[in-house]
This record gives structure tokens, sequence and C-alpha cells, in this order.
């Protein structure tokens, strides 16, 4: 299969969606600003980070999309070397497996080359064919058995989100057209970003304001039914007003990506909570200050990237 | 020149492995000197622990921050010494006395009374990754000789991991950088390195930090 290459030029829906965008995020920033003074700056410090992130967010995807395809690919494999980084700091791991860490970050440019030279069947099956065997082997082969099953789990789990599950945001931007209506994949790239951080948001409002009965409290004890249902309910509603702007969605289809993204969302979201407990670290970035909080950014996107990539490659190209 | 390439090995280089490659998280960062003389007195698992310490501090301050490492590995050919005094900028210190009235310190007392910031490993040598050898008391002695020059210590883990003794490779890892209260000598040297321990073992429990093994 030949792929066409896709020029990067911003289609207008795309610049207008970052304007409101950018609209939204001056408000909010006012609105958190004024909530803080009437509360005391102690409170709220949640969404004051998330409001900060949005615009780091923000600036960083106007930078990338200014500039061509290939900064923009380089941007998301820094984002997943951070992430990868972030994961493999916080786990335990042996110190035989120094050398074999080496390999899995090396992984993130290969990876990222695929995209960039977009190899489709390469991108697809690197990490949970040939980057699985590979660790395997490697660490086979320096003969410690000791936690060898942990050990090996945890480094292919890393790869699998932090490096194959990110790199769909990339792959986004290199798709052929599609098969009926002419789709841009920075549009789509947007549209993705948009739609799991605001779900972010909106179920953590959600669940402040109505939240009663809780959803899993085993592994986050905030997260309650109530914050979940209503935040994705309301990301179906964004998704389908913004799906004829930014994608070529059906309306029933843009209400089955609003769910997936919805309930995709809090899935990453528990999903890196679950693995924080598991390593008995707190749940929140801001407890571990300049560990970046990188993976409490991307939770999310952990699984709302690859499902609503593999949904658009299926039904639209 | 050495100058200009110092200015580039710190600003550039070292600041892109340890900031990028790496990365810090840094607490207390307001007790860390903002002029010489001082000296931080870190645990030593890593070459890079000198690097990471020396990151800390800002750019305009590089001319005087250097260092101290012992001369018989740093010095023991041309090369290796010309990069460790020149770019490096190390203040080098015998380990073993070569005649009887040699005053090993005399380096460092001389670097503090340039008004210096000192980069400083009671542990002596870099040691098992990721655990704490037994403090030498040189530290103690040069407190003692310089009571007036705050000593600050500073715990550091992570670096072991990135690049243990022994290796060339350097594999990323986030790295913790705690540092601590400036201590003060009162005239007992076995009491100031008790307090340096507990100091330093109090900065050690501030994050749990799992053994590497």
């Amino acid at each position: 299969m030949k792929l066409p290459a896709l020029d990067l030029w911003i289609p207008s829906s795309v610049l207008y969606t970052f304007g409101a965008i950018v609209a939204l995020l001056v408000v909010a920033t006012v609105v958190v600003a004024l909530m803080r003074r009437g509360d005391g700056a102690g409170r709220h410090v949640e969404l004051a980070a998330r409001v900060h992130s949005w615009w780091v967010l923000v600036v960083v995807f106007a930078v990338a999309l200014l500039f061509r395809r290939g900064i923009t690919i380089a941007f998301f494999a820094v984002l997943s070397f951070l992430a990868l980084k972030e994961y493999l700091s916080l786990i335990p791991t042996r110190r035989a497996d120094r050398h074999v860490l080496f390999w899995a970050y090396l992984c993130v440019p290969i990876q990222y080359w695929w995209v960039w030279k977009q190899w489709y069947h390469m991108f697809l099956i690197f990490i949970p064919v040939w980057a699985f065997l590979f660790v395997a082997m490697r660490m086979v082969l320096r003969g410690e058995t000791r936690d060898f099953l942990r050990a090996a789990g945890s480094i292919h789990w890393g790869l699998m989100t932090m490096v194959f599950g990110l790199s769909h945001l990339a792959y986004l931007l290199v798709l052929p057209d599609g098969k009926a209506v002419p789709a841009h994949g920075a549009a789509l790239l947007l549209f993705i970003v948009l739609l799991t951080e605001l779900n972010d948001v909106l179920q953590y409002l959600w669940g402040r304001t109505l939240g009663r009965r809780k959803v899993l409290e085993s592994v986050s004890p905030k997260k309650t039914v109530e914050g979940l249902v209503g935040g994705a309910l309301t990301t179906t509603v964004v998704a389908w007003f913004l799906a004829p702007v930014l994608t070529p969605l059906t309306p029933a289809d843009s209400i089955a990506v609003g769910l997936m993204i919805g309930f995709g969302g809090f899935l990453g979201d528990v999903t890196i909570s679950a693995v924080k407990r598991d390593i008995g670290v707190k749940d929140s970035g801001t407890l571990i200050p300049g560990h970046g909080g990188i993976l409490d950014r991307i939770d999310s996107l952990l699984f709302t990237a690859p499902l609503f990539f593999h949904f658009m490659a299926y039904f639209y190209f | 020149m050495g100058t200009l390439l110092r200015l580039f090995f710190y600003g550039v280089l070292v600041r892109l492995v340890v900031l990028f490659v790496l990365g810090l998280n840094v607490r207390h960062r307001e007790r860390l000197p903002a002029k010489g003389p001082a000296i931080l007195a870190a645990n030593h698992n890593s070459h890079l622990d000198a690097m990471a310490l020396i990151s800390l501090l800002p750019l305009r301050l590089l001319s005087k921050v250097r260092p101290v490492a012992a001369a018989d590995y740093f010095l023991r050919n041309r090369l290796l010494a010309w990069f460790a005094l020149e770019v490096v900028g190390i203040v080098p210190l015998n380990r073993q006395r070569t005649h009887e009235k040699e005053d090993l310190l005399a380096p460092v007392s001389a670097a503090l009374a340039r008004g210096e910031i000192l980069v400083f490993f009671p542990e002596g040598s870099r040691g098992e990754p990721e655990q704490l050898a037994e403090f030498k008391t040189g530290l103690a002695r040069i407190a003692e000789r310089h009571p007036d020059v705050p000593v600050i210590p500073v715990y550091t883990y992570g670096l072991g991991k990135a690049l243990p003794k022994g290796e060339w490779m350097i594999v990323p890892f986030f790295v913790d950088i705690f540092v601590g209260e400036p201590l003060r000598f009162d005239g007992d040297r076995a009491a100031y390195m008790d307090g340096y321990r507990s100091a330093m073992a109090r900065l050690a429990l501030e994050e749990k930090h799992a053994d590497w093994t």
C-alpha cells in the first residue's frame, strides 16, 4: 500500500477551533484566579494545575502546527520519551536491566521513525512483536531470573502505553486521504486531544458539584458515578457539535466516539492511578514535584488515542 | 579559551544531559548558597553527581564553583588531567600523604579562601550504586578549619542508576535532589559527623526510595 504524503496546511476549521480554545482558556484562567482569590490560594490547586497544563498544551500545539509535520512528530517523540522516563523512574527496576532500559528508550526514536516514514505495518507491530521479543531476549541473556516476569512485564507495559499508545497521536498526522470525505490529520489530532483533556475537566467538575456515589473507591477515591457519567455525556455532546467542524464523522459515529472518549479517558486515568497505587506513589502529580507530572496529564490519552485512531482507521481510511 | 570551553561544557552539554536526558526533582532549592565560600556535601554514586550539583547553581557563579576530586584518579594521565583541571575545573585532592608533613586539605582551604563554592563527597569514592558508604572525617576537618563556611548537606538519588561506577552508557532516570540546612561546627569532629549523618538520613527519608539490586 503506497501512502501519499499529506500536506500540513492547516484548514480554517482548525484555526477557528484553536482560536475558540484560546478564548475559552483566557476565560477559564480568569475564573480560576477569581475562585482562588475568593476561597484562598490553597484551594482549587488541581484546577489551577489543569489550567496551567492547558496553556502548555496550547502553546506547544500552536508551535507544533505552525511548523511542518516533522516537528509535530518529533514533539510527540519527546513526549513519549519524557513519559517513558517518568514511568521507568517510578517503577522498581532491577539493576541487571539497566541495559535493557537503554534499548527500551531506543524504541522511542525507532517507533516515531516508522511514523515519519508512514510505514503503517511496522508502526503497528514494532512494539507489540519486535520490541516485545527483543526485550525478553535481552533480559534472559543476562541470566537473572529473580523477578523476571515482573520486570519483563513492566518494561513492556511501559513501551505499549508510553510509546506505542502515544505514537497513535502522531500517526493521525500521516494518515492517507480517507475513503469518503477528506480528513485532515491535524484536525483529527486537535479533536482527540481537545476532547480527551476536556473530558478530564468535565468529569472533575461534574464530580465536584454533584458527585455522591463512589465508582472505583479502591483505585481512585475521588471518582464518582456522577462525575463519570456526567462528564462522558457532556463530552459526547461536545463531540457531536465539534465533529462536523474537525472530522468526517457521521452524527451517529460522533456519538459513539464521544462515549468512547468519555469512558476511555476515565479508564486511562484510573489505570495510571492503579499503577501508582501498586508502586506506592500518591496519586497526584503535584505531590511529586519535578517528576514532571506528565503521566497525570496524559493518562487519559493512553486509552483514547489508540481507541480513536483505530476507530477512524477502520471506518474512514 | 579554558573559560569558554568550561562555559560550553557546563552551560550546554552538562545541562542537556542533566536537565533533559535525566531530569531533576529538586526540593528546598532555596537552601543552596547564593555566593561562596560554601560547601555542598553530597553522597557519591556516579560521575554525574558533581555535574548534577553544579547544574543547580546559576551559570554566573560558574567561575566560582568547583568539585573536589581525587588527584590520583583524575590526574592519572595528561589528557584526563587537562580535562579535569581546565574543563571540569576540579580542586585536586590527594587521598594519601606522600610525605609526613603534607597538608592534604591545603587545596580546599585555598579554594575556600578564594570564595569558591565546593562540591565535596565525604564518602571519598563512588562505591556501590544507591548505597551509602561510611562518611570519612575529612568533612569535619575542613569545617573545623573554616567554621564560618556553611556546609550544606545534599542527598541525591538516581544518579547511580543513570551512570554507575564501571559503566560508560548513561540510561535516563529522573533524579531526586534534596537540599538540607547548613551545618555549623561546634568544636567536636565526631559530633559534627553525627550531625551530618543524621541530616543526610533525614533528607533520604523525604521520599521512599527502593534499594536498587
